[in-house]
């Protein structure tokens, strides 16, 4: 498996590696000792990186993706055994010893993690860090140092970067840390970035940030970088060249274009036909890719896609496809470039017959249920909220316990949900939306406004009759694994609801298996414990438990989110089956407005407790008329490369205000970027009065004085 | 036939799916462990041979045959003799009855206590956690042993039994406090919420699903508790409380035996090995339930991985 053969040079020298390649992988092999055997997390993975070049790594969890980036940087633990050719600008790596190889990386290699606070030492100020990373790769005096500090992260867009260089690493919120970060990666003015999932853990719109910040540093550095992410929407804006990993091993390699206008394996396929776009007003099919990944312990022989793979033949079981050129007579481009390459005996086929992911995975699309065919209007309405709000104290003191502020988690929504139709409630953490659920699932009095759950208040509602209530609602939490009690047998969890409404024995078990089965698992899992079963299938448990009452309300809290990409489809198609079939309601949580444009009829976006804009899911999408809509919808990565380098970003300034302290009149005003552009006076109104939701339509409302109807998409 | 049972739990038949809940499961698990079932077997003997054994030799405990004190074991004392006649093997056994089940009933207790307590202050929180935390402190600072010192006198002549409560109540307070950290941490998680919002009564989730999830250290504080009362009581009964003369504990016996232990190793060798035997069989019973009742645990999960 070779991906370019040594060069010749003009005098028939062979020489060993790639000329012009800063980085260079080759046969890259990684396994570790474990219980149960050697765990072989990366089977042969080989690229090179020219400089400048972003290099984007896709794969799902196990896929072999950041052991292989960890390997490069030499940050494997010592157990690990690694084989293979790691060449930084000519010199090999490995074999080296932890000195000389933190010498050579130090040089001129940097990282960038998912999780900042873990890789920033907590005792020092981010700037005395900074300096200390930039001290240790250049000669320069200690005041030097900190001016340049300082310097770089005003680059990353740190407001008052000199007094904020004086702060600790916890003093800054997740993505001033992020670009602390980068601000560090960037201080050796390094020649390759390897950044691993580096804005998995943010917000949308500060997603957004970090990879403007992302491309900004490497403008200034002309680093090369290795982006490895789960994310296909960040890598079709942000990468040249893509890598789609699975077990261990890279199954597609090509250019953006190639991969996303031309996968040719069906890995990829699915993969991308599993997305739900942003971009689509008709709802179109997701193909769920049944299974899970393999074990990386004991892998069989042939396509380790295959138990997967709808194409499979009987030579997929036998051997194990090479990474071979897409096109035959696709000669390799000048050494760096292997061009498009697919690890599939059929990738043939799928190039001439131009086969898509819905040719290949069966995909279905679940209808509206029967009653949501009547006018919104005439159904009844099963969770009806109005002027809800809910505050907490903030308290300081131990001992003596004093309230010092209030925090405004919610601050006076109001929505209803009618039967058959599902309402997302979208937003960024701290926007409110799981306080209320929360309030929503707890029954109890709220603090001011009303909740209404079928047709019943919550408001002097007794133990009886929240009990009955409780029947009709349940939930579906985003950990499968927390959300799942892990001492219990799954034919206990499902049955726990029926139990506890007095459902006799016989008729529990019968239950049992049914709901196993309408969820896609055999009644044979019954009697395994939560453990034992993927995330995938362990969300359909949770699901499985939250219908075992036959309920009418169901409150899903972000239930996909947990889980990697290619298991999502099947959740969200399994979703909309329940919906249709048993005529169910939904009020689903997320903050993936991608998801929320598949599944959702209806979508309301908050903002710091308040609702900002609301309504049919396709006019909020289509034509958003709060700038903090816009906002979000912008910022959301597109998997179409040739859509995401046309599209204008609304890039939001500066962080979420604290809940303790929102802004007067407009709550949103200080990162507005209408508000900025208003003449005094008009931004007066802005800070003195809070906009209420005016309508922009039938069934569309929004929270702005000055409401413009933008497309972003 | 175990060969079969193991099959049916992991790979029950697709048409029919047998539907087993915990209880069964966490039997059937039991059972695989060989260790766990022979601990188990072994404290049935036990308790078998102490109440059965006295029938079996002509002696009593009481009994004295002066003409052999303090003679080694022979075909008629099978034990052999104390100073003053009295046959060590239905000593040994007396002593055993009354060791067992005070042993266990204590750690039952006291462990039983130990968990509603503890799960019930960290799981309601507010006045109920304050007035059992309230409680758990006096009972902290106050010296038990005093207070069963006080007391014991009170209640000579009545059943000994009475002591297993006192010594019970005086030592669950530290695993009480445990357990309402450990439900703390628990109760904010989203399976208990979940149990919560489907309207699953307080009682219910305490046992069903907090206790459960903190099983591995219930039973180890109970198997400790069990070695850990006998001792007491033993210490106790020097003093002059708990079992009395002429009644006998294991115990007693031990600590009556230990003087002599070189020149008459009989005398307290058995009722040592006994009780050595005893707390091992629990600590081992104690592992396979623990095992058994973990699905996590590498033993059974390696079985059931392989599929
Ligand atoms: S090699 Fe076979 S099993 Fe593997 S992806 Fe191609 S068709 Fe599917
Ligand atoms: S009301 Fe003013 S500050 Fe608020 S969103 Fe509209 S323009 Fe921006």
């Amino acid at each position: 498996m070779t991906l370019d053969l040594p060069a010749e040079t003009p005098t028939g020298r062979v020489v060993p590696g790639t000329p012009g390649a800063v980085l260079e992988v080759r046969g890259l092999t990684v396994s570790f000792p474990s219980e149960s055997g050697t765990v072989t997390a990366v089977r042969g993975v080989s690229f090179a990186l020219s400089p400048g070049e972003v290099l984007g790594i896709v794969g799902e969890s196990g896929s072999g993706k950041s052991v292989s980036s960890l390997a490069v940087m030499g940050l494997l633990p010592s157990t690990a055994r690694i084989s293979g050719s790691i060449r930084f600008q000519g010199k090999e790596l490995l074999g080296l010893g932890d000195r000389e190889f933190s010498e050579l990386r130090g040089e001129g290699m940097s990282m960038v993690f998912q999780d900042p606070l873990s890789a920033l030492t907590p005792v020092y100020t981010v700037g005395d860090q900074i300096a200390e990373a930039v001290r240790i790769h250049r000669d320069v005096g200690k005041d030097e140092a900190k001016r340049k500090a300082v310097e770089l992260l005003e680059l990353v867009g740190i407001p008052n970067a000199k007094e904020r260089s004086r702060a600790f690493p916890h003093e800054f919120s997740g993505g001033m840390r992020q670009r602390v970060m980068i601000a560090m990666a960037i201080a050796n003015d390094p020649d390759v970035i390897i950044a691993d999932e580096p804005t998995t853990a943010l917000d949308v719109t500060v997603q957004a940030q970090i990879l403007e910040v992302l491309g900004t540093a490497q403008e200034a550095t002309g680093a090369a970088i290795v982006m490895i992410t789960h994310d296909l929407g960040v890598i079709a804006g942000f990468a040249d060249r893509v890598m789609v990993m699975y077990a261990g091993r890279p199954v597609e390699t090509g250019t953006v274009d190639d991969i996303f206008y031309r996968p040719r394996m069906p890995y990829t396929l699915g993969l991308l036909g599993s997305l739900p776009r942003l971009d689509r007003a008709e709802r179109q099919p997701l193909t769920p890719v049944d299974g899970n990944p393999p074990s990386l312990v004991d892998l069989p022989p042939g396509c380790p896609f295959a138990p997967r793979c709808p194409m499979r033949l009987s030579v997929c079981l036998e051997l194990e496809p090479d990474l071979d050129p897409v096109r035959s007579g696709d000669t390799p481009g000048p050494g760096l470039h292997p061009g498009h390459r697919a690890a599939c005996h059929r990738h043939r086929e799928i190039e001439e017959q131009g086969l898509t992911a819905t040719d290949v995975f069966p995909a279905q699309l679940a209808g509206e249920p029967p009653v949501a065919r009547r006018p919104r209007e005439s159904r009844t309405a099963v969770l009806d909220v109005e002027g809800l709000v809910r505050r907490f104290p903030l308290t300081r003191g131990a001992v003596f316990r004093r309230t010092v502020g209030t925090v405004h988690a919610v601050d006076g929504i109001t929505f209803d949900i009618r039967e058959g139709e599902t309402l997302a409630l979208v937003g960024e953490s701290g926007c409110g939306k799981t306080t209320t659920i929360n309030e929503i699932l707890t029954l109890a009095r709220p603090q001011e406004g009303r909740v209404a759950v079928l047709g019943r208040e919550t408001t002097g509602l007794d133990r009886g009759g929240r009990r009955e209530i409780r029947r009709d609602l349940s939930v579906v939490f985003q950990d499968p694994m927390a959300s799942l009690d892990p001492r219990l047998p799954v034919a206990d969890i499902l049955a726990e609801g029926l139990k506890t409404y007095g459902v006799p024995r016989e008729k529990r078990a019968a239950r049992v298996r049914e709901l196993l089965r309408l969820v896609g698992l055999g009644p044979e899992h019954a009697s395994r414990y939560p453990a034992e079963f993927s995330g995938g299938q362990r969300q359909r448990i949770c699901i499985a438990r939250a219908l075992a009452l036959e309920p009418k309300l169901v409150v899903l809290d972000e239930p996909v989110s947990a889980l990697d990409v290619s298991i999502r489809a099947g959740v969200i198609n399994l979703l909309e089956q329940l919906r249709e079939k048993l005529s169910l309601s939904y009020l689903f949580v997320a903050h993936d407005l991608s998801v929320v444009r598949h599944i959702a009829n209806r979508v309301a976006v908050m903002y710091l407790g308040r609702i900002v804009e609301i309504g049919d899911v396709n006019k909020v999408f289509e034509t958003p008329a709060h700038p903090y809509t816009q906002a979000l919808l912008s910022a959301i990565p597109l998997p179409d490369p040739r859509k995401e380098r046309e599209r204008r970003r609304v890039v939001l300034e500066g962080d979420l205000p604290s809940p303790a302290d929102p802004p007067s009149g407009c709550r949103f005003r200080t990162r507005c970027p209408l508000f900025a552009t208003l003449a005094p006076d008009k931004a007066q109104r802005c800070i003195d009065e809070e906009p209420a939701v005016a309508s922009q339509g039938p069934d569309h409302g929004a929270a702005c004085h000055y409401a413009e109807v933008k497309t972003v998409l | 036939m175990e060969v079969l049972r193991e099959a049916e739990v992991l790979d029950p038949d697709h048409e029919t799916g047998e539907i087993i809940s915990r209880g069964r499961l966490v039997w059937r698990r039991f059972l695989r462990r060989k260790s766990a079932v022979a601990g188990g077997v072994i404290l049935i003997a036990l308790f078998v041979v102490a109440f059965a054994g006295p029938h079996l030799t002509r002696w009593q405990y009481l009994d004295q045959d002066l003409s052999n004190a303090l003679q080694g074991p022979s075909g008629n004392h099978w034990f052999g003799t104390t100073q003053i006649g009295q046959d060590v093997f239905a000593r040994t056994m007396r002593g055993l009855q009354k060791s067992l089940v005070i042993g266990l009933l204590t750690a039952f207790f006291s462990t039983g206590t130990a968990a509603v307590v503890g799960a019930s202050a960290g799981y309601f929180g507010g006045w109920v956690d304050r007035v059992l935390m309230w409680i758990v402190d006096l009972l902290l600072v106050l010296p038990s042993f005093l207070i069963i010192a006080i007391l014991s006198p009170q209640f000579r002549g009545k059943t000994w039994l009475l002591f297993v409560v006192l010594l019970a109540a005086f030592s669950w307070m530290i695993t009480a406090r445990i357990v309402r950290g450990l439900t703390l941490s628990l109760r904010e998680r989203e399976f208990i919420q979940a149990a919560r919002f489907m309207g699953v009564p307080s009682r219910t989730i305490i046992f069903r699903h907090l206790l459960p999830n903190m099983s591995s250290f219930l039973i180890i504080d109970a198997t400790l508790n069990v070695g850990g009362a006998i001792l007491a009581e033993s210490g106790l009964s020097f003093f002059g409380f708990g079992v009395q003369p002429p009644d006998v504990s294991l115990g007693t016996l031990i600590a009556d035996g230990t003087p002599s232990f070189l020149t008459y190793p009989w005398l307290f060798l058995f009722a040592g090995g006994l009780l050595i035997v005893a707390v091992l069989a629990v600590n081992v019973m104690g592992d396979g339930l623990r095992d058994a009742l973990d699905p996590n645990s590498s033993a059974v999960k390696a079985r059931t991985r392989t599929k």
